[in-house]
């Protein structure tokens, strides 16, 4: 029986027909072996465990803001805050042109996914090495933690977000049909924030280097997209080249959804978009690959 | 393979590198190699190596924590497994319920798998019971409709009603406990793997652990049990393996195989003792103990050093010594101080613990040591680590052979005597 490590099948039923088994669901046969060099995503049993993601995220937001004096409403102040000093000093003290927009709005618009990108990258990068106890004793598909990280950042998103329809009628930002495209450019920024998370957890099992390069990586990568500045700072044609930054595509994605900002994220969204599911399908890949030896390493 | 065999293991081995994992100098040499010319490909190896760098045969470096183990499970059976600390069990465990993968071997397995290797992971403190029923459900494979309809049988065998909405940082070990064995007890798999969780907890829990182990199996679902307690696995398993280095060395039926069990391997020097590189890790471990005996009858002692590692933060332990007779039957428990002397904060400590062992007849006893901070809070056990021989009788002038049938001790008496007028 050629099935790889870690692969469940069902039996067909009359293998099972013994009658020492008083009940009918057909049992699963598992095969253990040396790990291989072919890998599968293991979509399936992840699939299966669906609700231990959703289970993990609820205890992350559960146990986030417990004893602090502000609970939630960190995940509000860290954007906004964020916010204010930008507006202040790329914004005022910079004169950074905003595409006609109000500074204050046009940088919290992008700074709303940002947050979620950049805290949901440092937790996942971290989320394996904090759970490390399951890990060693408990077996589930190892995925379901970092999606659990990234799930409950999600969650910050969506009240960061709150308070960005706030801001947008204080200026007057009315929505239109368009603002309905922010559902996929968030859901974007979920699958860059989860591939490039996958990458980091896992490689931080073996290096704990992965600690110290994360802050370093998150503060790059926020100059490297368009939120302090405009992306049409850029001449032209090398913009499909700098949306290869999948935050890019959705900063612009949202200015432009949202905001009726004047850019025009056509091909910047595709190279985002192609960027962001090449980053999702190596990480998983590579995630796969390193998860066997997590438990005897971690 | 008979229908009726749920787990075939056939040459299972699992080999570990021994010593630090040097991820500093593989990482700068990845990032050393994707800088050089032409090497990308040689930095995404050294990424993807992760721990097979060895992977061409034995050397110094490496452990066979478990070699070439075959044997087969059938359906319904429950099945003891001994031995002594490294000697394989756990990573037995952790191979069938897939933590870690073997190095060699295979092993199939027909069924759902439940285990419970330690009590309370996936616990988290700050969450209440009720919520860590559901997360821990969730950990081992259960839904949440599922996990609903077991949820008040949960309650009720794990006895926390009244404490189900507080957080469990706050619960003693024992409902700790019992809470953790309850949620994977009640998961329903076919086959139930349970790594020494009755070493902490009362007789009471223990003994339900116990009968619901039974029941279990008497539904026609198997049991794989770790213990090093002898009483539990003689009366729930009806067979058993001795592991011994990484190999089966007994099996078969679990009278035979405990009574191999006790009385093996200890014909080497066992008056000192050092810690298996592959034991499991704890907060605070036994590293090494040295013991002499002194004196002589009937005023003996059991002189031990003991060498103690804090090797994460626990509340401040103490230590308690274990005296056990050939068969491994208690015999008495030292107990030098009861109050935490040994903090976390200390480093690596030297203990020196005199026992004036009482009068006892000639033979082989063992010793057991173990460190906790409350009595029901384990942090480290050694079992069974040192064996000592007393040779001489406690009672002087005695010709006759003592026999352990009136015991084991001779307590001092007199006796005066007058004539009755």
């Amino acid at each position: 029986m050629a099935v790889p490590a870690s692969n469940v099948e069902e039996t067909p039923a009359d293998h099972v027909t013994d009658g020492r088994d008083a009940r009918e669901r057909p049992r699963p046969v598992l095969v253990i072996e040396p790990p291989k060099s072919r890998i599968s995503l293991g979509l399936r049993e992840l699939w299966e465990y669906r609700e231990l993601s959703y289970f993990l995220a609820w205890r992350d937001i559960k146990v986030r803001y417990k004893q602090t004096a502000l609970g939630a409403s960190w995940a509000i102040l860290q954007p906004v805050f964020a916010m204010v000093v930008f507006s202040l000093f790329f914004g005022k003290l910079g004169r950074i042109p905003s595409d006609g927009l109000p500074y204050p709005l046009w940088s919290f618009a992008a700074l709303v996914p940002w947050t979620f990108f950049s805290q949901a990258l440092m937790q996942s990068a971290n989320s394996l090495v904090m759970n490390q106890g399951l890990l060693r004793k408990v077996y589930f598909p190892r995925l379901a933690i970092p999606i659990g990280t990234v799930l409950s950042a999600a969650v910050d998103l969506a009240l960061a977000f709150v308070v960005l329809l706030g801001l947008m009628a204080f200026y007057h930002v009315g929505l239109t049909a368009r603002s309905l495209w922010v559902i996929p450019f968030a859901g974007l920024a979920f699958v860059a924030a989860l591939g490039t998370g996958l990458w980091l957890a896992a490689a931080s099992v073996r290096y704990r280097d992965v600690r110290y390069v994360v802050p370093i990586l998150v503060q790059f990568w926020l100059f490297a997209t368009p939120i302090a500045y405009p992306a049409t700072l850029l001449p032209e044609r090398w913009r499909a080249v700098y949306a290869l930054n999948p935050m890019t595509g959705v900063v612009e994605g949202f200015r432009w959804a949202l905001l009726d900002a004047n850019t025009r994220p056509g091909p910047m969204i595709v190279a985002s978009t192609t960027a962001a599911f090449l980053i999702l399908i190596g990480g998983v890949l590579y995630f796969r690959r390193t998860e066997r030896t997590f438990a005897d390493i971690v | 393979m008979g229908a009726d065999v749920v787990i075939a293991a056939a040459g299972l081995g699992k080999r570990y590198q021994l010593g630090e994992t040097p991820a500093t100098d593989s990482f700068r040499e990845a990032l050393a190699a994707t800088f050089s010319r032409s090497a990308i490909t040689r930095a995404a190896r050294a990424l993807t190596r992760f721990g097979r760098r060895s992977d061409n045969g034995d050397d110094a470096n490496t452990l066979w924590s478990l070699r070439d183990v075959s044997f087969d499970v059938v359906s319904g059976a429950t099945l003891g497994i001994i031995g002594r600390n490294g000697a394989g069990k756990s990573t037995l465990l952790k191979i069938l319920s897939r933590i870690t993968p073997p190095t060699t071997g295979r092993a199939r397995i027909v069924g759902r798998v439940g285990s419970l290797l330690e009590v309370g992971t996936g616990f988290h403190p700050d969450l209440t019971g009720r919520e860590n029923i559901y997360l821990n459900g969730a950990l081992l494979g259960m839904r949440r409709r599922e996990i609903a309809q077991k949820f008040d049988e949960i309650v009720a065998f794990a006895e926390i009603a009244r404490f189900l909405d507080t957080q469990v940082k706050h619960y003693s070990s024992g409902m700790y406990m019992r809470l953790a064995f309850s949620v994977a007890a009640h998961l329903e798999p076919d086959i139930l793997v349970v790594d020494e969780v009755l070493a902490v907890g009362d007789v009471d829990f223990q003994r339900k652990c116990i009968g619901k182990m039974g029941r279990v199996a008497d539904e026609g679902r198997t049991v794989l049990f770790v213990s090093h307690n002898m009483a539990a696995v003689r009366s729930l398993c009806r067979t058993a393996m001795v592991l011994d280095a990484g190999r089966i060395v007994r099996q078969g039926d679990p009278g035979t195989c405990i009574a191999y069990y006790v009385a093996q391997g200890f014909d080497e020097d066992a008056s000192t003792w050092t810690r298996p590189s592959n034991a499991r890790d704890s907060a605070l471990a036994f590293m090494r103990v040295d013991s002499h005996v002194t004196g002589h009858q009937p005023s003996l002692a059991l002189e031990l050093d003991v060498v103690l590692e804090p090797r994460g933060r626990h509340k401040p332990a103490f230590i308690a010594v274990d005296i056990l007779d050939g068969s491994g039957v208690g015999l008495m428990q030292a107990l030098p101080r009861v109050d935490g002397f040994i903090r976390d904060d200390a480093g690596s400590q030297r203990t020196r613990i005199v026992i004036d062992l009482p009068p006892l007849i000639p033979g082989a006893y063992f010793v057991t040591l173990w460190a906790g901070s409350y009595f029901t809070e384990t942090l480290d056990v050694a079992e069974r680590v040192i064996r000592f021989e007393v040779h001489e009788s406690p009672t002087p002038g005695r010709s006759m052979q003592h026999s352990a049938e009136q015991g084991h001790i001779v307590p001092p008496s007199t006796v005066t005597w007058e004539a009755i007028s």
